[in-house]
């Protein structure tokens, strides 16, 4: 492990840009934590935390002038990787016959490096993976990204309020799936990262890094904090036979009793970082000889999802939250291996009318017990 | 028909020895397990029919006296629909049953029921039956029974028949 | 393995680009419902090969795509062939295209109809409606190797005399290749002397050796709702009975989750399923 000081960060940021990454990071804009270029260390949003609860997101002045002392934020790493806009196809008429060109055909992938990935972030990723890049059939668009990606991952000192990744899995340490790790340390008198590579990519970027190798004070510091995050972490979610419970639910009042509340405006699925439902629109100019599909992120909110000719499969809005809830929480594990969901809470903060999932699942365990009983 | 046309076929009719008409029945899934005194009922009221491609087993309004047990062939019931003309709505085939007006008041025919190909099948008196019904409980209620099944049957297919489920809306 | 007409970009198959086919000829087959028989004009002319019940995705021009599927015989990739439905905005326009026109084409994609598995048994295949055209490529692989299976038998229902698909063939079939051909329709007029009702009706009519059948059933899920419970009344054992289901399909290769039946995505997973695995799922409202 070394210790990278606070006034060398900077060197970080300049080695990535040496290597001709174009770095995302997080930036303060219009009272939220996104993610966004970032061109130095001033972009960041130095001493600032987020209280975040059911419907619920603020920001607030830390005591300190950590960098990464927020949580996570409205949107997740998956707008780069998976953008909400893409084109997929440009087709120009030739008489009777076409000519068709992939959508990225004339620009080349993405290099991004990705400063400030939390846990549930990097699980995340690995879950979009397996849904873009696998056996059968990969994304171009994707692969190519997801091969240049450079990922400098943080380790959470603090949860936030409504996170949950202890009981997915997903955190809260960081445990593999990067290229740099750093743990910040931002106290009175001091402000370090402690940092170690992941890869050979990460190493050879922190040669170039001004640091120091670690004291044992110093990584039992940075440490310290990990361990203490984990005891703040206030939501949980019991796991153990979801699949079962989500089945013999499926027509539970349960299910009604949500649809009074959610407004299917989809704010769940465009935040969470794994949703990954997407549309296809094909549009032409107006001579009629140039065509182009452009893919844009779906969610099986909408009222249009299930829709074919003549129909819809799944119309009244109790199916298509339970849809939501069924795929994240247990097709996902059958279709994927893993669970769908990685306890980042987004989808409980930015919930216009404050549904939690935790609390809807475990109401429906307890109805389950009741039942048995 | 000529005389002797119409005396070949009495004979031909009568040659059916009530022991055959005792096995036909016995076969014919409608009797299925019926007691045996009531299946000698139904032999005495049952009587083998023929009738050729383009017939009529039945017209609508008239009074359904009769009923018919289907051995092979196939039966079209036909609804005249207005402007539509005659339509068909279903067609009853070998081991089936049609008409059960007999047993339910008026007691008239609500469809025409046409031989699409030629028709072997039993005809049954149902007005015969029907009193029978009326003086023996247990008997009327085996015969309702089995016409509970092929209503069951009927409304389930006419109602995935309403769905229109080729249709595009 | 077969040939799919999938365009690599920089050594890396991505599954969405479409290859070009021109239409050769178009047959009407209802007034509704019409075949495209199409030649590939693509970049590769590679032959293009696919396995009965599976699907492509029709592109025409500006208007966006359609999942079909694959109508004709797998023996002739040449011949490749769609009976399409005339329902929705891209159907329709398919179905003004002129000879020569050219459409793009992604597939073959999904799950097929398992004829291998049906060898020494006897094949029971219930249509309804367009679901004959699925089905189709089954019936002219059995017939290339009729003694591999014991019965065959074909059960079809339509709405009406003028909706029945594949008459002519309908004819030849039961004539030439030894298959029991049983033909319904939901009503019709005074002309018509087959049978009038509903496809599950049609088992009262035929003796099925249950345990030694297998059925292959496609058409509204409505009507394979009412079908399979006949089947399995009959006594066919669930994991001898296939069906082929549909949703919504946008990409065709899982990325884009509209297809999504419980578990199952239906552009990878299906269209072509065994009963046991969606059982779970199967007649549940709003799956």
């Amino acid at each position: 492990m070394i210790i990278i000081q606070r006034n060398d960060f900077d060197g970080l940021i300049d080695a990535l840009k040496k290597r001709e990454y174009t770095i995302m990071g997080p930036r303060l804009r219009d009272g939220a934590i996104v993610y966004d270029e970032i061109g130095s260390a001033a972009d960041f949003p130095e001493g600032w935390t987020d209280e975040q609860e059911k419907s619920q997101y603020r920001l607030k002045a830390r005591s300190d002038k950590a960098l990464f002392g927020y949580t996570v934020g409205p949107q997740s790493w998956k707008k780069f990787l998976f953008p909400p806009l893409a084109k997929i196809l440009t087709v120009v008429k030739k008489g009777k016959a076409m000519e068709v060109e992939p959508g990225n055909a004339n620009a080349p992938p993405e290099r991004y490096a990705f400063l400030g990935v939390r846990s549930c972030e990097i699980n995340a990723v690995a879950i979009q993976d397996k849904v873009f890049m696998n056996s059968k059939y990969s994304d171009p668009g994707y692969s190519a990204r997801r091969n240049n990606l450079f990922i400098v991952a943080v380790n959470c000192t603090q949860s936030g309020g409504t996170c949950f990744c202890s009981s997915m899995n997903a955190g809260p340490r960081v445990t593999g799936g990067y290229d740099i790790l750093l743990t910040e340390v931002a106290g009175d008198n001091v402000h370090y990262f402690a940092a170690e590579a992941g890869s050979d990519k990460g190493s050879e970027v922190l040669k170039d890094v001004p640091h120091k190798n670690a004291e044992p004070s110093e990584v039992n510091a940075a440490m310290g904090l990990v361990e203490s995050e984990g005891k703040t972490m206030k939501r949980t979610l019991n796991t153990e036979g979801l699949n079962k419970i989500l089945a013999d639910n499926a027509e539970s009042s349960q299910w009604d009793d949500i649809a009074r509340r959610c407004l299917m405006c989809s704010n769940c699925a465009l935040v969470c970082p794994t949703c990954f439902c997407s549309a296809v629109e094909d549009v032409t100019d107006l001579a009629g000889e140039r065509a182009e599909r452009w893919r844009r992120w779906d969610a099986c909110f909408t009222m249009d999802f299930a829709k074919v000719t003549g129909g819809n499969f799944r119309l009244s809005p109790r199916a298509r939250y339970r849809q939501w809830m069924t795929h994240k929480f247990s097709s996902w594990i059958e279709q994927f291996g893993t669970s769908g969901c990685v306890g980042c809470g987004r989808c409980i903060t930015w919930c216009p009318v404050g549904i939690d999932v935790t609390e809807e699942l475990q109401a429906m365990r307890n109805d389950g017990d009741r039942n048995e009983i | 028909m000529t005389v002797i046309e119409t005396k070949s076929r009495i004979l031909q009719e009568s040659k059916m020895l009530k022991e055959n008409l005792n096995e036909v029945l016995r076969k014919h899934p409608f009797v299925g397990d019926l007691d045996e005194t009531y299946l000698q009922i139904l032999v005495g009221c049952a009587k083998n029919v023929h009738y050729q491609e383009g017939s009529y087993l039945c017209r609508e309004g008239e009074a359904a006296d009769l009923f018919f047990l289907i051995r092979t062939g196939r039966v079209a019931l036909e609804i005249h629909a207005g402007h539509k003309g005659k339509r068909r709505v279903q067609t009853i085939g070998p081991g089936e049953v049609l008409g059960w007006s007999w047993l339910i008041s008026p007691y008239r025919w609500h469809f025409d029921g046409c031989a699409v190909a030629e028709v072997r099948a039993l005809a049954l008196d149902g007005k015969c039956l029907r009193t029978k019904c009326d003086k023996d409980h247990d008997f009327g209620y085996e015969m309702l029974k089995r016409l509970s099944d092929v209503f069951q049957s009927r409304m389930e297919a006419t109602r995935l028949q309403l769905l229109d489920v080729y249709g595009s809306r | 393995m077969h040939q799919s007409a999938l365009v690599e970009v920089d050594g890396l198959v991505d599954p969405m680009v479409p290859q070009l086919h021109s239409i050769r000829r178009i047959v009407w087959e209802t007034d509704d419902t019409f075949t495209l028989q199409l030649e590939n004009t693509g970049r590769d002319a590679a032959e293009f090969s696919f396995l009965p019940g599976q699907f492509n995705m029709l592109y025409v021009f500006g208007m966006g795509e359609s999942a079909i599927s694959i109508s004709s015989d797998p023996a002739k990739p040449n011949a490749l062939a769609h009976t399409i439905h005339r329902v929705g905005t891209v159907t329709t326009a398919l179905s003004l295209l002129k000879r020569g026109d050219v459409i793009g084409l992604r597939g073959p994609f999904g799950s097929n109809w398992p004829i291998e598995k049906a060898n020494g048994l006897d094949v029971c295949i219930v249509a309804g409606g367009i679901g004959l055209a699925p089905l189709r490529p089954v019936l002219y692989s059995l017939f290339r190797r009729r003694r591999d299976y014991g019965r065959v038998l074909l059960l079809y229902g339509a709405r009406s005399p003028l909706d029945l698909l594949y008459r002519v063939e309908l004819e030849q079939w039961s004539k030439q290749y030894d298959v029991e051909v049983l033909v319904t329709v939901d009503r019709s007029d005074s002309t018509w002397k087959g049978y009038i009702g509903v496809v599950p009706n049609l088992f009262s009519y035929i003796k099925l050796d249950a345990r030694a059948t297998m059925a292959m059933v496609c058409g509204p899920e409505v009507m394979m709702q009412y079908t399979i419970a006949e089947v399995l009344r009959c006594g066919v054992p669930p994991e001898q009975i296939y069906l082929s289901m549909e949703r919504n399909m946008k990409c065709a290769v899982g990325f884009c989750g509209h297809c999504q039946y419980g578990s199952k995505f239906i552009c990878k997973d299906g269209p072509v399923f065994a009963l046991p695995q969606i059982s779970e799922f199967f007649g549940k409202k709003e799956i």
